[in-house]
């Protein structure tokens, strides 16, 4: 192992590496994955002077704590957490020089729910299908960050963006999800489709990668029977036999046997993936573009 | 054939049956063969196709309308041959529900030549069907088992299944093989994608024709 690597000093509740995923085998069977909050993942990529396809760490509530091997710059965005290197408390969301040998600490996120690490050069771990994602669906790319784990690093590409400070909207006490209606809008009574687009709903704890699961009125079917295995796509509101809806986020599955009664506009996923257990949810139907 | 739209970008193109399912995943892809589609991923499943990943979704919605899909030739291209052990702790139960014995309940899976409709699951598990008609309603088991090692040979409804990898499962569990489902060191990493022909080869003597 070469010198330009980062040592995983506390991995966190669960920190994994991500990039833009793998889209384009969801015909294999291969989840897209890829960072929840891409614009958080690109931004921290932007201010550390990578690419935006080059890989980040993603926490989950806890943050982590590293130490680079080589001197690096890292900038931490998603969701707003303190920052330090050596117990000295620097800049969320900007640049940060961290020395070769100094501990790096992300702490707990203080809204939303996962923060990303940029670290120039990008993390370099092995790609899978062109990608260095963990999908923790299907156990692709690398495992989540244990304690003493060694992540090796690319060489640094350009210098880092001249942005002191990148400004992001923290995440928001409501969510609110614009929903596209169907494919299988059909298969719920009235009655529960009113529901869907009318009643609130809440983020459960039991929400991962793959899907963002949703406490509320359980929505109704007015069919029996089974729905035959269809190919879904990322943000998809799937309802399964409990009638409580489930938002599927990067790590879902490429196919589903139960009914999407509508699928939320991509540009309230990043949102959706820092949203708390306990936020209000609501789905707000909107016309197809 | 009904196009539903899904989301701002992606088409749900309903077919009434698995063979028109195949002959519209086979049209779509020559089709993006020859650049008259673009789109980012093309999922076949058991009725349906996606298409995800689409610049102006209304103007092929339009064009798949109208379109004329040739059914499907039969199935051509080299065949893969999974060796199998037909020793699964399910093949009584499928032999009973199929009114034969184990041994002729392996002949019987081990005679038919197998197709993949569609991948899902899991990365590298084919939906595979090919089964005799009679012989393709296997109920799924009451209690999913938790953990199905690597290579465990399945059933369910009409299909024949691999698990790529030790997983849960609620399929009937007849066989196991040795043959890598899916090694992403490998080009490709999956030994099935949709359409791929499957032949199952009994080893150990058993359920030889």
């Amino acid at each position: 192992m070469t010198d330009r690597a980062l040592a995983v000093v506390r991995a966190g509740a669960l920190t994994t590496v991500q990039d833009r995923g793998r889209p384009g085998n969801a015909h294999l069977g291969v989840p897209r994955s890829g960072a929840l909050d891409p614009p958080a993942a690109a931004l921290v990529n932007r201010l550390v002077g990578n690419p935006p396809g080059a890989a980040v760490l993603e926490t989950t509530l806890d943050g982590c704590a590293l130490r680079p091997r080589t001197p690096v710059t890292v900038a931490v965005g998603g969701a707003p957490c303190p920052v330090a290197v050596d117990g000295r408390p620097v800049p969320w969301g900007a640049p940060v020089r961290v020395p070769a040998g100094a501990l790096l600490e992300v702490g707990a996120a203080r809204g939303g729910v996962r923060s990303y690490v940029g670290v120039s050069g990008g993390v370099a771990v092995q790609p899978v299908l062109g990608s260095r994602s963990t999908d923790l669906l299907s156990g692709l790319g690398p495992p989540p960050l244990a304690d003493g784990a060694l992540l090796p690093l690319g060489p640094p590409a350009t210098p880092a963006a001249h942005v002191d400070v990148a400004p992001r909207p923290g995440p928001p006490a409501e969510l609110v999800l614009r929903v596209t209606p169907g494919p299988r809008a059909d298969w719920f009574t009235p009655e529960a489709v009113r529901t869907f687009s009318s009643r609130p709903y809440r983020v459960s704890p039991a929400s991962n990668r793959v899907g963002l699961r949703c406490d509320g009125p359980p929505l109704v079917r007015c069919r029996s029977g089974e729905l035959a295995s269809e190919g879904m796509v990322l943000g998809a509101v799937q309802v399964p036999p409990d009638g409580r809806p489930v938002v599927f986020l990067a790590d879902h599955p490429t196919t589903g046997g139960y009914p999407v009664i509508g699928v939320v506009r991509a540009a309230d996923l990043p949102a959706a993936a820092q949203a708390v257990p306990g936020t209000p949810v609501r789905f707000v139907p909107v016309q197809r573009r | 054939m009904r196009v539903l739209p899904v989301g701002d970008d992606a088409l749900l193109v309903e077919t009434g049956s698995g063979e028109e399912a195949r002959a519209l995943h086979e049209e779509l892809l020559r089709r993006r063969e020859r650049g008259a589609l673009v789109v980012r991923e093309i999922v076949p499943a058991a009725r349906t196709v996606l298409l995800d990943g689409l610049d102006d979704p209304a103007r092929v919605a339009a064009g798949l309308a109208a379109a004329d899909v040739p059914p499907a030739p039969a199935p051509a291209g080299a065949v893969v041959e999974i060796p199998v052990r037909y020793d699964g702790p399910d093949l009584d139960g499928v032999a009973a529900h199929w009114g034969v014995s184990p041994a002729e309940a392996a002949r019987i899976h081990a005679a038919a030549e197998f197709r993949v409709a569609f991948c899902g699951f899991a990365p590298g598990f084919g939906y595979l069907t090919g089964l005799p008609p009679g012989y393709d309603g296997v109920p799924r088991r009451a209690t999913p088992r938790t953990a199905l090692p690597a290579g465990s040979v399945a059933l369910a409804g009409p299909y024949t299944g691999v698990y790529p990898r030790a997983s849960p499962g609620g399929w009937q569990v007849v066989g196991s093989t040795d043959a890598v489902l899916w090694d992403p060191e490998r080009v490709p990493a999956a030994l099935l994608s949709p359409g791929t022909r499957v032949r199952f080869v009994p080893r150990d003597g058993e359920g030889t024709a």
